[in-house]
C-alpha cells in the first residue's frame, strides 16, 4: 500500500513539473520584408516579432539579419528583398499566433516557418560558431 | 595446352567505372540546410530541375531531404522554380 502511494504522489509531482515547465520546441523563422524599409524601420520590425516571441513565454536562440538581398523571381512585383532569420524555442501552440501577426503586416512579403530537428539545431550551432559543417567537402 | 583458354580478337574493356556513393554518408553531413544555395545547387542542373539519384549516388534517405530543402528554398526565393543556365 505505501509504495503505491509513493509511487502514486511521485506520479503526481512528475505531471506537475511537466505541466510547469512547458514543452519547448526549436523553430526558425525565415521572414522577406519589402526591400524599401529603412534602417530602423528593419530593425524595429524584426524586434516586434522578437518581443513576440518572449512575451509568449519564448525564448529567442539567435536572430540574424541577412539584409538586402535579391530574390530568384519576384514577388509582389518586387525584386529585392529584406532576409531575417530568427531561431527560437516556444511552446507548440505559439507559432499559429505568430503567423496571425506576420500575416497581417504589411511589411512581410513572405515568411517560413521550420522544425529543428537535433540536427538541424547542431548544425546552426556549428555554423553560427564557424566550424565547418561537412558541406564544403562536398563537389559537384 | 589448356582448352578453356579463350582467346579475344580485341582486347576487353578492363577500366571500371568509379562506384557511386552518397556524400551525405560519406562526409557525415546530417542536415540539409535550405538556406545554403550554393549547396543545393550541386543537386540540381541548369534549369534548376532536380538531379537524380540515378547521377548523384544520394541515398534515399538523402534525396528526399535534398528535395525538402530544394523546396523550401524555392518558396522563399533562395532558389528560382524555372530558370535558364543556373550555373
Amino acid at each position: 500500500m505505501v509504495i503505491w502511494q509513493k509511487a502514486l504522489t511521485f506520479a503526481a509531482q512528475l505531471i506537475f513539473l511537466f505541466n510547469k515547465s512547458g514543452i519547448m520546441n526549436n523553430y526558425e523563422l525565415m521572414v522577406i520584408f519589402t526591400p524599401v524599409l529603412s534602417e530602423e524601420d528593419y530593425k524595429a520590425a524584426q524586434k516586434k516579432f522578437i518581443d513576440l516571441v518572449t512575451a509568449n513565454g519564448g525564448e529567442l536562440v539567435n536572430s540574424n539579419p541577412w539584409g538586402l538581398k535579391s530574390l530568384a523571381y519576384p514577388i509582389q512585383k518586387k525584386t529585392t528583398g529584406l532576409y531575417w532569420v530568427m531561431d527560437y524555442k516556444a511552446p507548440s501552440d505559439f507559432n499559429e499566433k505568430l503567423k496571425i501577426q506576420l500575416l497581417r503586416d504589411d511589411n512581410v512579403l513572405r515568411h517560413m516557418f521550420t522544425v529543428l530537428d537535433k540536427y538541424a539545431v547542431e548544425y546552426n550551432n556549428k555554423k553560427r560558431s564557424g566550424v565547418p559543417t561537412g558541406t564544403e567537402k562536398v563537389e559537384a | 595446352m589448356a582448352k578453356n583458354e579463350i582467346k579475344y580478337l580485341t582486347a576487353i574493356k578492363t577500366e571500371k567505372r568509379a562506384k557511386k556513393f552518397c556524400r551525405f554518408k560519406k562526409y557525415g553531413i546530417k542536415y540539409v540546410d535550405y538556406k545554403d544555395a550554393e549547396f543545393l545547387k550541386k543537386f540540381l542542373n541548369e534549369q534548376g530541375k532536380m538531379l537524380p539519384r540515378r547521377i548523384t549516388g544520394n541515398s534515399l534517405k538523402f534525396q528526399r531531404k535534398v528535395s525538402e530543402a530544394v523546396k523550401k528554398a524555392r518558396q522563399m526565393a533562395i532558389l528560382p522554380y524555372v530558370t535558364d543556365l543556373l550555373k
